[in-house]
């Protein structure tokens, strides 16, 4: 029944799906460690019980998140073998390294102090405790560093030559990683993963706030979720403006795409806020546009010429609408935490931030935001550089394995199904693990592996059970 | 001297595969026997024995795939193809039983279902990973650096008995490491268990050790060639050691000594396979220095090998160190 279905198709489906599931688990995860490792740091410094408690809750919630991105990233790591082979043996020798040192220097760092995050503060003591929870942070972030030069080299390839077996090989190291997309990827997704945990942070202080049980705690969570998006916001939105520049230069076609330009703008482009893009009749319809704005922003002049869709064979096009929709949701939810962050810092003059109603109602809204912008914007970028995996050289066509379609599409299914069926669950346990208040009595259930002093020096443990008397 | 770096790189990928078959393989046989412990109590403790270190155990495989797709990418890029079914039917068992580790604590109601999720990603992980080894073992044909087989050669006889010797393998294991970290009648139990494990690990060993050399004329040659056969006579017996070290250990009452012999026999099992199709990395069709990568790749992170894998072992040993002794079923639950 899917032989009429292309591999090819099936494979880029496959790869979308899973990393798209993949990518929204060390989005929150890159975020949440850093969190961990700042309210660790504050109760270490200030001996404020409110900060181990908020540690406490969101470590759980932490545990569960990262087990679901260690199984998904774990296929992403098969899934080039399985499904991109040619790619793998083309692209092996210059990808592989970074994604060796991604394992070397990341994975196992994280995991190799998670267990004792999770599990070890009353075996270690709270210094080298502290010291794991960093170094799970650093592992989070060290693992970004990697992952996106490897991406970024695909987009934006550099120092590379080739061999007699049609193999990409290394020329420079330096010029491989540091590839001229490479500096502004990194720091717009960490920035976005730092956004993406502020907006859950945030929402989850806004719940408790609206329903006023623990004011404390949430109103903590609250306002270092908020000044978060007030800071970061504004500084996220100049390093897109950057990245997409950027882009302008060594992926026009990208650009091209994002704007919905299918025809060349010789005296000025528009800015096409709005509009439907009919790739039949190569326009966009309905288009709400701001003359020459496109040029401003692009070209820092208004009549500057910006070259369309039509100058670029059309088997070199990515397909239209899906980048120029995707772009435009992720600028609009951008926007959108933008505005969120000012409008806190207004709450925060007027020294309403813990009781303005709607602004916590919109916080809620918001929550899942960052997730959606996370992925509109790697869609676009990831379809923006269609129809290559290595951009300009090598054809997404071209990449993949000598695999037999049903093989393809049955694996496929099960993924869909398993995938639906494990993170579906794992979401509801986190909605139902941060509906609970901070350091609340876990009702009847357990609060999981080994979370509590057991075989501890005497001493700690009445330290710690002081601590949770006192809470 | 001109290093050998191809040569390097396999001794150190073959050591990261080790390194997770022996480390994963003990908390994947904890998940196998699961269902074999009626009570949720030694439930509870057999799950918290492997909660901290399971995740790093994994990272292991981690390494072997990324590291085969870094410095010997053609071997990565025909072997995935060729076991593409065992291959994913081992993504998706590990996905079931890594999430059972936190998702069994977050449910009452559902916790039933993520037992058997812990089990049988477990089972099905354990016996894709032998399936993949006898496969891999009974080779794949590669031609103009692609796989040129079907997506169903995989699945032999030989195949079939390698997937269940890695099962049973993997639950003595398990049972041996359940000894060495508990106590009581679980202990008891898993004692039991690591009898009945062991002795099916040894008649499965002896199974495929038998019917190996017959697959290629090469094994063959290896297994009784000079000088090769010294170790068809060497392995065997340090095995019948290794097996009596364990049953010695079971009968005494003796904490680690189990674990420790197990893990005796599968690092003499590992060393049989390398030793019959080396210097093939995709026997016998492609061998480590064809697949290898040019050396720029391999050089350059092989400087970031030799400096971060000593440091893993360093921190890896530490959080073994941190979680050492029995585990306290009080810690879990109260």
């Amino acid at each position: 029944m899917f032989d009429n279905l292309d591999a090819t198709l099936l494979a880029r489906l496959q790869f979308a799906f899973t990393v798209s599931f993949h990518i929204i688990f060390p989005a929150f995860s890159i975020g949440l460690a850093s969190y961990l490792a700042v309210l660790q740091g504050l109760w270490l410094r200030t001996n404020e019980k409110v900060y181990l408690e908020l540690f406490d809750f969101w470590k759980t919630i932490f545990a569960l998140a990262f087990g679901m991105g260690v199984v998904s990233g774990i296929v992403m790591s098969y899934q080039f073998g399985t499904n991109w082979s040619v790619f793998s043996d083309k692209a092996g020798p210059i990808i592989g390294p970074l994604m060796g040192y991604e394992v070397l220097s990341a994975f196992f760092l994280e995991a190799g102090f998670l267990g004792v995050m999770l599990f070890g503060r009353e075996r270690v003591g709270p210094g080298l405790h502290f010291f794991a929870t960093i170094m799970v942070a650093l592992g989070t972030l060290m693992s970004a560093i990697w992952i996106l030069a490897v991406n970024s080299w695909m987009q934006t390839p550099a120092g590379f030559a080739m061999n007699d077996a049609g193999q990409y090989v290394p020329a420079d190291w330096w010029a491989i990683i540091f590839n001229p997309s490479f500096p502004y990827r990194l720091v717009h997704m960490v920035l976005a993963a730092y956004l993406t945990t502020a907006l859950v942070v945030g929402a989850v202080g806004a719940y408790h706030l609206l329903r006023r049980t623990s004011p404390l705690r949430s109103g903590t969570m609250f306002s270092m979720a908020m000044w978060m998006l007030t800071i970061v916001a504004p500084v996220q939105i100049i390093a897109g403006d950057l990245h997409g520049l950027n882009t302008l230069e060594y992926q026009p076609v990208k650009v091209m795409a994002m704007e919905g330009h299918y025809r060349s703008y010789p005296d000025g482009a528009p800015l096409i806020l709005f509009g439907m893009p009919n790739p039949e009749e190569k326009r966009v319809d309905y288009a709400l546009e701001i003359p020459k704005l496109s040029s401003l922003i692009l070209k820092h002049d208004l009549n500057a010429p910006l070259a369309g869709l039509d100058t670029v064979p059309e088997a070199l096009q990515p397909p239209v609408p899906i980048v120029f929709w995707a772009f435009r949701i992720m600028v609009a939810i951008g926007f959108a935490m933008f505005g969120l962050g000012l409008w806190s810092l207004y709450c925060r003059w007027r020294g309403s931030l813990y009781d303005s109603d709607w602004l916590h109602r919109c916080a809620m809204v918001m929550g899942p935001a960052g997730f959606v912008a996370v992925l509109a914007g790697w869609i676009t970028t990831e379809v923006g550089r269609q129809p290559f995996t290595i951009y300009g050289h090598l054809l997404t066509a071209d990449s993949v394995s000598p695999i037999a379609a049903p093989a393809v599409a049955t694996s496929l299914i099960a993924f869909i199904i398993v995938y639906f069926l494990i993170f579906g669950a794992g979401t509801f346990y986190i909605l139902r693990l941060m509906a609970r208040l901070p350091r609340d009595p876990m009702g009847d259930l357990d609060e999981g592996p080994i979370r509590t002093a057991g075989i501890t020096p005497a001493p700690q443990a009445a330290k710690h059970e002081e601590t949770r008397h006192g809470a | 001297m001109e290093l050998d770096l191809a040569f390097i790189w396999a001794a150190i990928i073959a050591f990261a595969v080790l390194a997770y078959v022996i480390l994963d393989g003990f908390d994947l046989g904890v998940g196998i026997l699961f269902p074999f412990f009626p009570t949720k109590a030694e439930k509870d403790v057999m799950m918290n024995s492997v909660a901290p270190v399971w995740d790093g155990n994994e990272t292991w495989l981690v390494l072997g795939g990324g590291g085969l797709l870094a410095v010997f990418p053609l071997a990565y890029a025909t072997i995935l193809p060729a076991l593409y079914v065992p291959i994913v039917a081992m993504l998706l068992g590990l996905i079931f039983r890594g999430v059972a580790f936190e998702y069994r604590w977050r449910t009452k109601r559902a916790e039933h279902l993520w037992n058997g999720a812990f089990t049988g990603g477990s089972v099905v992980a354990a016996f894709s990973q032998g399936v993949a080894l006898g496969a891999l073992v009974q080779g794949i044909p590669v031609a103009n650096r692609a796989y040129t087989g079907g997506w169903w050669d995989w699945l032999t006889p030989f195949s079939v008995v390698t997937g269940l010797a890695v099962l049973v393998g993997y639950a003595l294991l398990g049972a041996t490491w359940l000894i060495m970290k508990t106590t009581g009648e679980l202990a008891e139990r898993a004692r039991r268990y690591a009898y009945v494990t062991g002795v099916g690990t040894l008649v499965a060993m002896g199974i495929v050790s038998l019917w190996t050399p017959f697959l290629e004329p090469l094994y063959l040659d290896r297994w009784f060639g000079w000088p090769t056969a010294a170790f068809s006579f060497i392995v065997p017996l340090l095995v019948i050691g290794c097996f009596l070290v364990l049953a010695q250990g079971l009968r005494t009452g003796h904490d680690s000594r189990p674990f420790l012999a197990s893990l005796g026999l599968f690092v003499l099992g590992y060393i049989g396979i390398g030793i019959s199709f080396y210097p093939y990395i995709v026997p016998t069709s492609v061998t480590i220095w064809d697949a290898a990568a040019p050396d720029e790749s391999l050089a350059f992170l092989l400087v970031g090998a030799v400096v971060l894998v000593p440091l893993i072992l360093a921190y890896t040993a530490y959080a073994y160190w941190v979680f050492r002794g029995k585990v306290n079923p009080e810690e879990g639950y109260h």
